[in-house]
């Protein structure tokens, strides 16, 4: 018995097993539970109630629709603020040190609603009113670091050759960035929109925080359902969620693993 | 010469930008002031009384918890991601795309998606939310950047060493705590580290899963707080205290990255 066990323990990729059990356990089973809590009703029987309750519900669809707006319009103004930030930070010219960008990516790490309470501090400190304003600059303040960072990375590993080969090609400083630079730094673009828009369209109990509960997110809807008890419905609204959250991955498919590689966080 | 300078100005507005409602916290964390923008002068009191307990029992407790979550948290999740990472390149490449994209999903996944799965999971089998679930849930969201930090240091080390390892008669735990750990004990101390902070920040996930015992963590205990509308003082300085820690942790982590490059 002891032997097969040792045996068993030789093949190093058994040692996959116990990871594989409890991805099973805790990852699968509960995205499986979503799908099947949002299909069901609370007597466990099969139904569409849920996601007709969604449709027809006008401040569910609402909120659902005003949170893609505002994750759009987040994304977009991270992109504006972000990309010239990535390229400066990614350009031996400017010779930027390491050190700015560990302070670009730094505040990604201070939690959230500290974050967030800072804003409101920093509005409250400048007399600024609270509400769609400090939302976006709250949001684009929590993630723009997520844009910073991914677009740094495709830029920094960029191959210098191809800029030198289209300028003596005799193209001028912008053809360069529009046909050269900017086609190359695509993939950190994308996984950049897919970093920034994901968490924003996600996010609960911040809106509430920068506008003085004056305006709710998609998030908030979920949160409450659920806290509320009414299960099968926030299950439904989580798998709605969840959709739209694959359709942004499959969209921008170009994401790249570069972030990952390497075991370094910076 | 003026493109470099106005390069550089633009960093340092964004920069300015990004920090500044950090550094408005930092500074009003000096002073006494209940509501924050007053400045009475400069003190250390909020200081001291975080750490000399005139501030209120729960804040402790969560600080408590939140520590004891992200201590427990990450070590499992070491532990059982690093020997993830040994199996999981060890397996054919078709099973081994499988592992890699269940790996993947607790990353991907928003968090209030997670959250929302594992507390039907937890609600389905009737287990009582609180401490244990909160752990089990951080230790599923941290597992996979272990796993991530760990795969390289792998994919560097000499395949044949393990094997020779148990041809001169190490049984399998001795080839693997003389071979294969010193190998990857690098990669799993970043992941540790890694899994540790993000256990400590983590609010959307903590919050489905920690049940209505009366149990707090920061993030819930800070998120309470501003819901009623004013902020604690004492969380002043103890954001002050904790996005110090945080530059510290990173900057070990990122010399550590850079030294395993080199």
């Amino acid at each position: 018995m002891v032997s097969k066990i040792s045996a068993f323990f030789m093949r190093r990729r058994n040692w996959t097993i116990p990871y594989a059990l409890f991805l099973a356990v805790f990852v699968v089973m509960p995205l499986l539970l979503i799908v099947f809590y949002a299909f069901t009703d609370a007597d466990g029987a099969f139904t569409f109630a849920n996601f007709r309750k969604f449709m027809v519900h006008p401040e569910a669809m609402n909120t659902f629709v005003y949170s893609i707006g505002i994750a759009i319009i987040t994304t977009l103004v991270c992109l504006i603020l972000g990309y010239p930030a990535a390229y400066i930070l990614s350009q031996e010219r400017f010779n930027t040190s390491r050190t700015m960008v560990v302070l670009f990516i730094l505040p990604m790490w201070v939690n959230i609603l500290i974050r967030t309470l800072a804003t409101v501090a920093l509005f409250d400190f400048l007399n600024l009113p609270l509400g769609e304003g400090a939302l976006v600059f709250g949001m684009v303040y929590n993630f723009l670091p997520f844009m910073i960072y991914p677009i740094y990375n495709t830029l920094q590993k960029m191959d210098r050759n191809l800029i030198e080969a289209a300028q003596d090609l005799g193209a001028n400083p912008f053809q360069v960035f529009m046909k050269t630079i900017l086609p190359l730094s695509m993939p950190g673009v994308m996984s950049g929109i897919v970093m920034v828009f994901m968490p924003t369209v996600s996010t609960f109990a911040i809106a509430e925080l920068l506008t003085m509960n004056n305006i709710k997110l998609f998030g908030t809807t979920v949160q409450e359902n659920i806290y509320n008890g009414m299960w099968n419905y926030g299950a439904a609204l989580s798998l709605i969620m969840l959709l739209l959250i694959g359709v942004t991955i499959l969209f921008t498919n170009d994401e790249d693993n570069a972030s990952n590689e390497g075991g370094g966080v910076i | 010469m003026m493109t470099k300078w106005m390069a550089k100005g633009y960093l340092w507005l964004l920069l300015a930008l990004l920090y500044s409602p950090i550094l408005i916290i930092m500074i009003f964390s000096f002073t006494e002031a209940k509501v924050l923008g007053n400045w009475t002068g400069f003190s250390t009191k909020l200081y001291s009384s975080l750490f000399t307990g005139g501030v209120q029992r729960s804040l402790v407790s969560a600080l408590w918890n939140t520590f004891a979550i992200a201590m427990i948290a990450a070590t499992v999740s070491t532990l059982l991601g690093s020997i993830a990472a040994i199996g999981i390149f060890n397996l054919r490449s078709r099973t081994r795309q499988v592992m890699n994209f269940a790996n993947a999903i607790p990353m991907m996944n928003a968090d209030i998606i997670t959250g929302v799965s594992l507390f039907l999971l937890f609600v389905s089998f009737g287990v009582s939310q609180g401490f244990t679930t909160v752990v089990l849930a951080h230790i599923t969201f941290c597992t996979p950047y272990v796993v991530l930090s760990v795969m390289p240091r792998l994919k560097k080390m000499n395949q044949n060493v393990y094997e020779t390892a148990l041809d001169l008669g190490a049984t399998p735990f001795q080839a693997l705590r003389k071979v294969i750990l010193p190998e990857i004990r690098p990669g799993m101390i970043s992941g540790f580290i890694l899994a540790f902070t993000l256990s400590i920040d983590d609010f959307a996930v903590t919050i489905f899963t920690i049940g209505n015992e009366g149990l707090e963590t920061l993030s819930t205990f800070i998120y309470a707080d501003a819901r009623k509308g004013g902020l604690t003082p004492e969380l002043r300085p103890l954001s002050t205290i904790i996005f110090v820690t945080v530059l510290v942790l990173l900057i070990v982590i990122n010399k550590r990255a850079e030294k395993s490059k080199s």
